[in-house]
């Protein structure tokens, strides 16, 4: 199951490399840049407006307790200052919501809302330079025509009174919304107007080195004692797309896709699968087939991968 | 990587990485064990930077910032040629990208780059933009007298141009004692400071939806403009047929030179961009408008600041000074000020002027 379906991920890697940017560092360093996925700029947006509108809620309400705990109080009378700082504060804080939360957090070092911080994408100018306010400015203004007009119209829409505001504000945000379908980049008006894109902000950890302990080590089992020496015709079947599903297989170390891939590879180079060696067996082989085919890498020959 | 003990990471890295890297058989390992003392030093520096900005590290780690960084960008360089370990590659990618945007992040946090604004960089981004203000300003004083023509023509427009919410009393046909009393002082401050707020809110949006329309190559922008001026004209008329024009231009310059200024910068930013956008010269039209784009930013936040001033005038100067006269003297103060803020007020600073060029 594991080492012959290649496909489907084969199609995964073509359509995120179709994202894949380079950009020169000023070092001459050629850094790769993913231009962030539609889908996951969508969630991150609706994240967003989650956080946004339940937070606003949750200030109204708060404030409402308050103003009532305030007239309470103050049962005859002398209210007006009371009500109206709550007032100032309620028009004021919407208003900041909608212009300053995008713009603080973009502005900030990870420049990127907590929505885009969990689907792990950022802000970035377009074309590796600096990202300035000015553009973070830029693309937020141009935000409220994008969603808020359009979205303010569609709410007003049903109560009828606004006529055919509402199919207009309709046709106002599917324009809108269809802006980063018809560029590569994925650009939004915004986007445009600032000359900024966003782009995937992986946060990898380091894993373990595989070639330090185990059978990769020495191709030797803790368990049985046996030692797996792979020859050239065993280990030239397999190419780098293979050793890396098997990397992650490893690092992953679920029993019943190491007993999977273990079958499948005894079968492919035609040995007699044991049971119960699995790992230090695939670890040997995984070792093995990468000093394999990194040395081949040195001497500039690579094999993709099996079909190759 | 949550708050690590500092002491453990200036001990050379070595507590978190235990591994004799000799006992690694592949050569990529030994090279990748080799160096991941340096990687995960930068990565804990980058985290913390990412964090809270520069305050969050001391001098050394900012010196050897960017040491690290070429380190792993080397290492990443390196590694894709002859490491085949996808998980190494991936975490250097992102390493190196993570600590490529801090490096080259924004140079200065937002108060510097505020302060930078008001000294400076606002007024001459107001400069830059000077033929879409001559533009936008013909377009207003055009649109304004539409609306008097209008009106003077058929009283029926007047309904049609002033939005529901300000016909009151100042209706074709009203008396002069009625028009003389919309104009009059408020007999206390209360309930002003909600308005002030609630016009803010109003007029800024306004402003912002002027410029963020100039995306469509400027028109909705100009078109804006020339429904809000031919409003104003359609109520000079009103007041000036009632003889009342002297006070009613008084009462309006309180606010109106701050705030009809402001939206008169918030058209000609969005006519900018509509235009470079239109016309953009030798440069790609994306790069055309990302530049006029970014200085139209600057032009705008200046406008919420002017918004913010017009509707603090307008809520207590105007509802509480009497009288043409003064009232004139504190509307021809205000744009005397802006003025010569933004035309006379020309400090030096070459190098925010090399940085807006590059």
């Amino acid at each position: 199951m594991t080492m012959a379906t290649a496909s489907p991920s084969q199609t995964r890697q073509a359509a995120a490399d179709k994202r894949l940017r380079q950009i020169i560092t000023p070092e001459g360093i050629a850094l790769p840049i993913r231009v962030a996925g539609r889908g996951s700029r969508l969630g991150a947006l609706v994240l967003d407006f989650v956080l946004v509108i339940t937070a606003m809620i949750a200030i109204y309400l708060l404030v409402i307790w308050l103003a009532a705990e305030l007239m309470l109080a103050s049962a005859f009378g002398v209210t007006t200052g009371a009500s109206e700082a709550v007032n100032i504060f309620l028009i004021l804080t919407f208003f900041l919501a909608r212009y300053g939360y995008f713009l603080a957090f973009e502005l900030g070092p990870r420049g990127a809302t907590w929505g885009k911080r969990v689907l792990g994408i950022r802000v970035a100018a377009r074309g590796g330079g600096r990202l300035t306010p000015e553009a973070v400015v830029a693309r937020n203004l141009l935000r409220d025509i994008e969603l808020f007009m359009p979205l303010i119209f569609l709410l007003v829409a049903p109560s009828g009174q606004a006529g055919s505001f509402g199919l207009a504000g309709l046709v106002w945000f599917l324009t809108f919304m269809a802006f980063p379908f018809f560029n590569k980049d994925a650009l939004r008006a915004g986007d445009i107007i600032a000359g900024t894109w966003v782009v995937e902000a992986p946060r990898a950890k380091l894993a373990d080195a595989l070639s330090v302990n185990g059978s990769a080590a020495n191709g030797k089992s803790d368990v049985t004692g046996a030692r797996y020496d792979f020859g050239e015709a065993e280990l030239s079947i397999y190419g780098e797309h293979e050793l890396q599903v098997l990397e992650r297989m490893l690092r992953e170390d679920q029993p019943e896709s190491l007993a999977a891939a273990h079958a499948a590879i005894c079968r492919k180079i035609g040995w007699d699968p044991g049971a119960g060696d699995e790992r230090a067996f695939l670890e040997a082989f995984y070792a093995q087939l990468r000093a394999k085919l990194e040395g081949d890498m040195r001497f500039g020959k690579r094999k993709a991968d099996k079909f190759s | 990587m949550n708050s690590p003990l500092l002491s453990s990471w200036f001990g050379r890295g070595e507590v978190a990485a235990p591994v004799d890297i000799e006992s690694a058989t592949l050569r990529s390992d030994r090279f990748r064990l080799e160096r991941e003392g340096d990687w995960k030093r930068l990565e804990d520096i980058v985290a913390r930077m990412e964090k809270g900005g520069l305050s969050r590290i001391d001098d050394a780690e900012l010196l050897a910032l960017p040491t690290l960084y070429r380190t792993a960008a080397s290492s990443l360089s390196v590694a894709r040629e002859t490491s085949l370990d996808a998980a190494t590659l991936r975490y250097l990618e992102g390493l190196v990208q993570r600590a490529w945007f801090q490096v080259y992040g924004p140079r200065q946090g937002f108060f510097a780059w505020f302060r930078g604004f008001l000294f400076g960089g606002w007024s001459r981004a107001v400069r830059e933009i000077w033929l879409d203000i001559c533009i936008a300003l013909f377009v207003m004083v055009a649109g304004a007298i539409v609306g008097w023509l209008l009106v003077v023509r058929d009283v029926d427009w007047y309904y049609r141009l002033v939005p529901t919410q300000f016909v009151d009393t100042r209706v074709p046909g009203a008396s002069r004692e009625e028009l003389m009393a919309t104009l009059a002082v408020e007999e206390s401050a209360s309930g002003l400071s909600t308005f002030a707020a609630s016009l803010f809110s109003n007029n800024a949006g306004v402003s912002i939806l002027a410029f963020a329309l100039g995306f469509a190559f400027g028109i909705p922008s100009l078109l804006l403009l020339i429904h809000n001026l031919a409003v104003l004209g359609a109520m000079i008329w009103l007041f000036d047929s009632a003889g009342l024009g002297i006070e009613f231009a008084a009462w309006l310059s309180v606010h109106g030179t701050t705030e009809l200024f402001g939206i008169l910068l918030a058209g000609a930013a969005g006519l900018h961009i509509g235009r470079s956008m239109a016309f953009p010269g030798d440069k790609s039209v994306l790069d055309a408008a990302a530049e006029s784009g970014r200085r139209g930013a600057v032009v705008m936040v200046g406008v919420v600041i002017m918004m913010i001033v017009a509707a603090l005038l307008e809520a207590f100067p105007r509802q509480l000074v009497e009288g043409a006269g003064s009232r004139f003297v504190i509307g021809g103060a205000f744009l005397a000020f802006w003025l010569s803020y933004f035309f006379l007020y020309r400090p030096a600073s070459a190098a925010h002027e090399s940085e807006a060029a590059g």
